[in-house]
């Protein structure tokens, strides 16, 4: 890899390297150290802790494989149900009437700027006060109405975002053909749109089944996250083990999706047939900074 | 029509949010910038380091290494970050943990920027004999930090929003608050909207400000 920050390394240049080279690692390498010996004097290192997580199907399957079951559920109610709300709103926002800009705005907004958490807290003690959910569901159906209430908001500007980055000739062109309105958004923009904004769809499933961990920490969902203590109680307290594999777990999970991602971009920026245009995703994880998005790019929203 | 905020400190615990929120964005500033200076460098190891980190720590979720530093680092450990409180070492560990995160997402916005700053620049420095940190330091950087802001705006209000987590592992922050008064208090929705109001009154003068500050230092090109 070549860089505009520094030359090619000469002889000098790569003996220097060389040199921070070896001493980063010996940095990195006294952490390492430090947190080994760390975790061996609390014994968490012992085969006994990791072992279960190798040799015991059971830790899988009664464990994580439901934790991760339901994760992966809450994530995928949101995403379906949130997708077409984040559409409507999305080109609500771009509608002609005054009044249909500023509702859906103002919704869009409004949801944009609180925490996923506080509307999962609030959608919890709505559903145990006015709706017979029965107790046992209702986390998960806090979980799910919390994240789609914040990302339908999110997915709207998406959408929006979407629309607006098309060549200002696409709608020319199909009002000079006679389109009405409904028929230029439905056949010419929104077509046009979806692939431009795919990739920032794909990153926001990412920002969703990292929320859905939320659940497990506040409101008792059952999902990966809470099956940690429960897993580290069966096993005797192997609290790090236990952490580790459910990291990985959503690591790999989340690094698929983001890595799909960016060869989705990648791929449609390429592709002949696409107009080039493309949602930036850091653009509009935020909230509020309306209009002061641009410029950056790769950042995919934070929870 | 509020009398069922009596009784609750209403205002100590947004003010614990907006510690942990400058804390934590001072914090996720230092380390996200070190790191993004680690991602550009021209040792081929720290550079690994640095892709390795941000791509990991952006895939994990936030609520998991919130809860690690308590149940992990704090419980199984014995870390205390130098204070025998409670309190104190909650807070501090939600701290540790939201600079961890977030320090990904500000690295990332940095490198973008650093992206967006003339090749010339960096060849006229190097012409000169700069070295690679004075390069990065005294030209590339200043300007790169001009035109993140408006990144950096959405990270910190992305930053604001995610320290609710910390509620997780009981820092008396607002959202742990709002989880006890809702289940004491009749009035779900006057008390959903009081914490709703609180984080728009926190997120959207931070959007504006920032959106305008963004406007006033881009360098013009």
């Amino acid at each position: 890899m070549n860089s505009v920050l520094y030359d090619a390394p000469g002889p000098r240049a790569k003996q220097r390297n060389i040199i921070y080279s070896v001493i980063f690692v010996i940095a990195v390498g006294l952490v390492g150290w430090w947190v080994y010996s760390a975790l061996s004097d609390k014994g968490q290192l012992d085969w006994e802790k990791w072992k279960p997580f190798f040799t015991d199907s059971r830790a899988w399957t009664t464990y994580i494989w439901p934790g991760l079951e339901n994760t992966l559920k809450a994530a995928a109610y949101s995403m379906v149900i949130a997708l077409p709300l984040g559409a409507v709103l999305g080109i609500a926002r771009l509608s002609d009437h005054l009044w249909v800009r500023i509702v859906a705005g103002t919704i869009v907004e409004f949801f944009r700027a609180i925490p996923v958490l506080i509307l999962m807290l609030f959608a919890n003690e709505a559903f145990s006060k006015y709706s017979d959910v029965s107790s046992d569901d209702r986390p998960m159906y806090a979980v799910v109405t919390g994240l789609v209430l914040y990302n339908a908001s999110v997915l709207a500007e998406i959408v929006r975002a979407g629309i607006l980055a098309l060549p200002k000739g696409q709608s020319e062109a199909a009002k000079a053909i006679g389109l009405r309105k409904g028929q230029t958004m439905r056949s010419v923009l929104l077509p046009q749109s979806v692939t431009a904004m795919l990739p920032a769809i794909v990153s926001q499933i990412v920002v969703i089944v990292k929320d859905t961990a939320l659940g497990g920490a506040m409101l008792t969902f059952s999902e990966l996250l809470s099956t940690v203590s429960t897993m580290s109680g069966y096993y005797g307290a192997n609290v790090i083990a236990s952490f580790t594999v459910v990291a990985v777990i959503y690591i790999v999970l989340n690094f698929i999706l983001t890595t799909f991602a960016s060869w989705l971009e990648r791929r449609l920026r390429r592709g002949k047939k696409s107009t080039g245009a493309m949602v930036d995703p850091a653009a509009v994880a935020g909230t509020a900074a309306t209009g002061a998005g641009g410029g950056g790019g790769g950042i995919g929203g934070a929870v | 029509m509020f009398d069922f905020l009596e009784g609750y400190d209403l205002w100590g615990a947004f003010w614990e949010t907006v510690k942990l929120t400058g804390l934590s964005a001072v914090g996720s500033l230092i380390w996200g910038t070190v790191l993004a200076g680690m991602r550009v460098s021209p040792v081929p190891l720290m550079r690994g380091f640095g892709a390795v980190y941000v791509n990991v720590v952006r895939n994990i979720p936030l609520t998991i290494i919130i809860v690690f530093t308590s149940l992990g680092l704090n419980q199984t450990l014995g870390v205390t970050l130098g204070s025998e409180d409670f309190a104190t070492i909650n807070f501090r560990l939600a701290v540790l943990g939201l600079t961890a995160y977030t320090a990904a997402f500000v690295c990332e916005a940095l490198r973008s920027g650093i992206n967006t700053v003339p090749v010339g620049q960096a060849e006229a420095a190097r012409a000169l004999g700069l070295s690679f940190t004075q390069v990065l330091t005294l030209v590339v950087l200043p300007q790169a930090f001009r035109s993140v802001v408006a990144p950096l705006a959405n990270v910190l209000i992305a930053l604001t929003k995610n320290t609710t987590v910390a509620a997780a592992i009981g820092v008396a922050e607002a959202a742990l608050l709002m989880k006890g008064m809702i289940e004491n208090e009749a009035q779900t929705i006057a008390i959903a909207a009081v914490f709703a109001f609180g984080f728009i009154c926190l997120t959207l003068p931070t959007g504006l400000i920032l959106g305008w500050v963004s406007k006033k230092v881009a360098v013009k090109r």
